[in-house]
């Protein structure tokens, strides 16, 4: 029987089809994903990484809703060009809780994975209010509406707990307090703003849109964007540990 | 009917649908009043105010239709059932027009960036997601699905199975269409690319899905044919696929049952190599094995000529499948993904070009002896045009998952010249082929309205689809040139704004190709619509004269 005959059953077997189908077709995904479950060099050894701080959740939230990842990439690549525009490259271990990961895939606008104190938080207000107000040449839409929506405290606590039944090591501590936190870390006068960063080790307490009250949208934005990428000390950093 | 006096009765599909669907209207009711933010409330409000007219529409076509069901043979021929497959095209096209402008809109955004409007449901980061929902899932899966019903009941020469469950196929993926696409508008996104919509949509999807395979292979097991038609492996492909990777990349967990937010069970590396092992093979399966399964029915058909070689299409169909699944990493070049997963990538993405050239040669070569076609007949030329425009980006995407090539052309729009290369010449036109041929068959007429207007219809849209791809691969590549450019002192010669200044001239001319491309669907459509509604009546032979076969 020459090959082509074999084919036949194939062509006269729909379910025999189907299988084979299913099994030629999870060959690559298996070899390709799940290795990255258990190979211990996929994600390096780094101090400093901590779950987002309860502001800076909602924040990211804000970002996903609004499609930044669309035109920011926050994945800085090991070319020389990159590393000297935006800094050393990204880790793996930098977006290990990262639900989903927000590595982007085109850069309409700059990579934001080392955005975090790189401007002031006045700078981000303007510019995210109206972008063509700093940067005249831009194209990123404005959005003013942000600082008209404040952010909700009292469900952030069920996102931290969501969160942690997918693996993020949120403590019954950081749960607990999640509201509070909340408010704290937009807030430098509250009284439980030393509780709040004794939680989120490199938390950084401002009052990110200069307004006071209940923490916006715009409050929650920035204070992600101002954390981007400033986990990790690579001063301490071990490269050769960590080459893969 | 031999037996006229047959009691008319409910099918326990109907009665059991209708009661599934009261059930769930009910369900609606209370999550709409229940919602945690206002999005959901609207979904589920939509949802039960579907689910309702679901209900009045099962009972109403039963109180109207005879107390028999549509009999599967007339006088020994097939009686094929042709509404949902109309329900499908009239859709596709009629997204495929929202599709596209939302993509001129998205593409002035660029060029000025004063059309975002500064409110949340205008701006780019909304719409983006609005436009590739529409023009891959909206436009080009009704299409799929349409097709797939025409050539699986034609090719197997049987009524397609099921009663109730075609019509749940076709109206259930539109419903998710509008559920995904106003979730968007809405701000309701998991934020991963063509996969934006959130679980409760992706859950309905399922439903859909295994509905629509279900369909699919019941009327394959059903045939009068001994062998399934090669069009029909690579539709069985498409749509085993889509469901495999649809649950590898999305399985969420709400924060509510009454929200619409949710988290990815998958984290930072795992989740974006999940990501790209979907996106990749969204293009793969979606866009390529089932529209390469219109190319293997419909250019045969058109061209009234066999397929060039059956062997080649079957080392096509396997090794195409088995390729495409490792390609995604080429995603992911010089990010934190381990160099073992990027290398294998660009390994398995460079030999993908074989069989994508195997099968562009197998589409081409099947009009050896009838070229002259090409000449007089619009539509074929639109169909063998899309054959090439897949074999330009086959050539282009594995060289582009080249680690080097690719450390210049990421993450600029070299990457959307490329998609759209494939997305307008390839995918475009072959729908549009098949829904030049398919509209006529279905509404039996004799032939289309004006060939004259497709030929319009083939100039201006592919005048678009030059501006649009010569535009993005300047700007892309002069984007990538500009960010690697270092000056004589060892400094970067270029501060980010300024590549992005230098786009603005080409984001003009990509507009301006698209909304050539506009113009060229909106002629289709009313080209479409005079066929149906004025075009003249094909008459049926008897079946006493057919030829013996």
């Amino acid at each position: 029987m020459s090959f082509w005959t074999r084919h036949q059953i194939f062509e006269k077997n729909s379910i025999i089809l189907i299988v084979g189908i299913l099994l030629v077709i999870a060959i690559g995904g298996l070899v390709e994903i799940t290795p990255l479950f258990y190979l211990k060099s996929t994600i390096e050894a780094v101090d400093g990484i901590r779950p987002y701080t309860p502001l800076e959740l909602a924040g990211r939230n804000v970002y996903i809703r609004e499609g930044c990842y669309l035109c920011h990439s926050q994945m800085i690549r090991p070319l020389r060009d990159e590393v000297e525009r935006y800094g050393h490259f990204s880790l793996a271990a930098e977006s290990m809780y990262d639900h989903p990961f927000q590595w982007g895939s085109k850069r309409t606008g700059p990579d934001l994975a080392r955005v975090g104190a790189k401007y002031s938080d006045d700078w981000h207000v303007t510019h995210l209010t109206n972008p063509r107000a700093i940067v005249p040449q831009s194209v990123m839409p404005g959005y003013p509406f942000l600082s008209q929506t404040e952010v909700d405290p009292d469900t952030i606590a069920d996102h931290m707990r969501t969160l942690r039944t997918v693996g993020t090591p949120y403590t019954d501590d950081q749960i607990a307090n999640a509201g509070a936190d909340m408010k704290a870390q937009a807030d430098p006068d509250n009284a439980g703003s030393d509780a709040f960063t004794k939680r989120y080790a490199k938390a950084v307490v401002r009052n990110f849109d200069g307004k006071a009250g209940t923490p916006t949208e715009m409050d929650a934005l920035i204070a992600y964007l101002q954390m981007l990428g400033t986990l990790v000390d690579f001063k301490i950093y071990n490269e050769k540990a960590n080459l893969r | 009917m031999s037996q006229p006096s047959i009691s008319k009765s409910m099918t326990s599909g109907e009665s059991g649908l209708a009661v599934v669907f009261a059930v769930t209207a009910f369900l609606c009711v209370i999550a709409s009043a229940k919602a945690l933010d206002a999005p959901f409330a609207f979904h589920a409000a939509l949802s039960a105010a579907a689910s309702l007219a679901a209900v009045f529409c099962i009972i109403n076509r039963y109180l109207d239709r005879p107390a028999a069901l549509p009999p599967a043979e007339i006088n020994g021929r097939p009686n094929y059932n042709m509404g949902p497959i109309k329900f499908s095209s009239v859709m596709a096209m009629f997204w495929g027009i929202a599709g596209f402008l939302v993509g001129l809109i998205i593409a002035s955004q660029l060029a000025w960036p004063a059309l975002n409007f500064d409110l949340p449901w205008t701006s780019f980061g909304r719409l983006r997601p609005l436009h590739t929902s529409a023009v891959i899932f909206a436009f080009g899966g009704n299409v799929l699905i349409a097709t797939s019903f025409y050539v699986v009941q034609k090719s197997c020469r049987v009524r397609l199975a099921g009663d109730l469950a075609p019509w749940f196929v076709v109206v259930g993926y539109n419903f998710f269409i509008l559920i995904a696409g106003t979730g968007y508008l809405l701000g309701v996104t998991q934020s991963k690319e063509y996969a934006e919509p959130e679980w409760y949509a992706d859950l309905w999807l399922t439903i859909v899905w295994v509905t629509y395979l279900l369909v699919f292979l019941a009327t394959i097991i059903k045939r009068k044919e001994p062998h399934i038609f090669v069009a029909n492996w690579f539709y069985l492909a498409f749509i085993v696929t889509i469901a495999v990777l649809h649950l590898g990349n999305n399985p969420a967990l709400p924060v509510s049952v009454f929200g619409s937010k949710s988290y990815i069970a998958w984290g930072g590396i795992q989740d974006a190599m999940f990501q790209w092992w979907y996106g990749h093979n969204a293009v793969g399966f979606f866009l390529t094995a089932g529209f390469l399964a219109i190319m293997y029915y419909f250019i045969p058909k058109r061209a009234e000529r066999p397929i060039y070689s059956y062997r080649l299409s079957i080392i096509h169909f396997w090794a195409l499948i088995f390729l495409y699944i490792w390609a995604g990493p080429h995603h992911l070049h010089y990010t934190a993904l381990p160099d073992w997963t990027q290398t294998l990538g660009m390994t398995f993405s460079i030999m993908l070009w074989m069989p994508s050239w195997g099968g562009m040669i197998n589409g081409l070569m099947t009009l050896s002896g009838a070229w002259d076609k090409l000449r007089t007949d619009p539509v074929l030329r639109m169909l063998v045009v899309s054959v090439a425009f897949y074999g330009m980006s086959t050539f282009e995407g594995p060289m582009m998952s080249i680690k080097v090539v690719n450390s210049l052309s990421h993450y600029t729009d070299w990457t959307i010249g490329h998609v759209h290369s494939g997305a307008l010449g390839w995918v475009g036109f072959v729908s549009f082929g098949a829904l030049y041929c398919l509209v006529p068959w279905i509404w039996n007429r004799k032939g289309l309205y004006s060939l004259k207007l497709v030929n319009w219809h083939f100039w201006i849209a592919t005048l678009g689809i030059v501006l649009y791809i010569s535009a993005m691969w300047v700007s892309g590549i002069l984007q990538g040139l500009m960010w690697r450019a270092y000056t004589s002192l060892g400094f970067l010669e270029y501060s980010f704004i300024e590549t992005v200044e230098a786009m603005h001239p080409f984001y003009i001319i990509r507009a301006a190709g698209g909304g050539l491309f506009l113009i060229g669907a909106l002629i289709m459509a009313y080209n479409l619509w005079m066929t149906v509604r004025v075009g003249e009546q094909e008459v049926q032979m008897p079946v006493a004269l057919q030829p013996a076969e």
